[in-house]
């Protein structure tokens, strides 16, 4: 199973900043390991970002976003004690799910 | 966006314009570990450290909870700010990396031959690198604070001065061939100073790292492994005294300086 992500959700002035960290190794497919045999691919091609129900962000990733991907954003409402949900979705059909409290 | 672009073309091409000039403020490494100082990845580390402290696991399938890392059973906080120090129940000088393997060993059953015998960042020793992260991560913040009075931690020091200026291998490098003087630098990358105390405490305070370049997060001891690497010498058994003497050394050297742990780098 996929390693946990770190969420921080902080919400000021009605504006909320997300800030998320995944773990996941994003292999390009394009590197090849020590016996020369092509690493497989295996990276996040989406993310979802809801504050509650409602989406507020959705992203297609590809190859080129670094290993352990690091995303900040912010979203105008939110409110502390809500609900926050990343979810990550790869190219291998695995996915994670975390959640997080507004602050 | 299209502005943005347009900024962004004009800043590529200053970029090439001006290969030469570098000044040593443009190769500080600092406004992009600041701008990484929230993301550190090195959290996902410190994650997974938490986790194992609290895991029943080995043979023993017991937990690190009772794990006494120098400031009594269990405690986590500041720890590693103290360490290296010398454990009278062990008779030894002993690192954080050292320290941890001996716990794993007495309260776990772990064998330490496992993790001495091991790869960096596979099986038991990753384990215990992500450990680290664990615990350094509680001293951040924390100015060091390792106490050198015993006899065994002199002995330890002047060890690892002797060893920091011993020059050996194919190219007769001492540590401070790279690290005995200012301003000095491979390729981009700055190279303190170490035979001053704040060019000690620039090494000492910002390891355990997450490296960005290759996604992996080193120990101190994974850290000094690479410099003998590099000096194109033997390679130190891990959590070895000659080891343990240099960062007796080091840190001692930072002592007061704050600890920016874990640390991030390019």
């Amino acid at each position: 199973m996929a390693s946990p992500m770190r969420i921080r959700a902080a919400s000021k002035d009605g504006v909320t900043e997300v800030r998320v960290l995944m773990s996941h190794p994003m292999e390009t497919g394009q590197r090849k390991n020590a016996a020369g045999e092509v690493i497989p691919a295996h990276f996040i091609t989406e993310l979802t970002a809801k504050h509650n129900d409602k989406v507020v962000l959705s992203a297609e990733f590809g190859p080129s976003v670094s290993t352990n991907p690091y995303l900040a954003f912010k979203f105008n409402g939110g409110a502390k004690g809500d609900k926050m949900v990343v979810t990550w979705v790869d190219n291998k059909g695995e996915s994670r799910t975390d959640e997080v409290q507004i602050s | 966006m299209k502005r943005k672009l347009m900024a962004a073309a004009i800043g590529v091409t200053a970029a090439f314009a001006a290969p030469l000039a570098f000044t040593s403020e443009e190769l500080n490494f600092d406004a992009y570990r600041q701008m990484l100082a929230d993301g550190n990845p090195a959290e996902l580390f410190e994650m997974e450290g938490e986790e194992l402290w609290v895991t029943a696991r080995g043979p023993k399938n017991a937990t690190l909870e009772q794990c006494d890392l120098g400031l009594g059973p269990g405690v986590v906080e500041g720890a590693a700010a103290q360490l290296p120090r010398y454990f009278a129940d062990t008779g030894k000088v002993q690192d954080l990396e050292s320290r941890l393997m001996h716990c794993m060993e007495t309260l776990q059953g772990i064998p330490s031959g496992e993790i001495i015998g091991g790869k960096f960042r596979q099986g038991e020793r990753g384990k215990l690198a992500s450990l680290v992260a664990y615990v350094v991560t509680h001293s951040k913040g924390k100015p060091i604070a390792v106490d050198v009075s015993h006899p065994k931690m002199q002995d330890m020091y002047a060890m690892g001065e002797k060893v920091f200026f011993y020059r050996t291998g194919a190219m007769d490098f001492s540590c401070a061939s790279c690290h005995g003087e200012d301003g000095k630098r491979i390729r981009a990358t700055h190279l303190p100073n170490i035979t001053t105390n704040k060019g000690a405490a620039e090494g000492w305070t910002s390891w355990p790292a997450y490296r960005v370049s290759n996604s992996q997060f080193w120990t101190f001891q994974h850290r000094l492994w690479d410099c003998f690497r590099q000096q194109r010498t033997a390679e130190p058994v891990f959590a070895s005294d000659v080891t343990i003497a240099l960062s007796v050394f080091l840190a001692a050297k930072s002592n007061g300086y704050e600890a920016q742990w874990p640390g991030v780098k390019r």
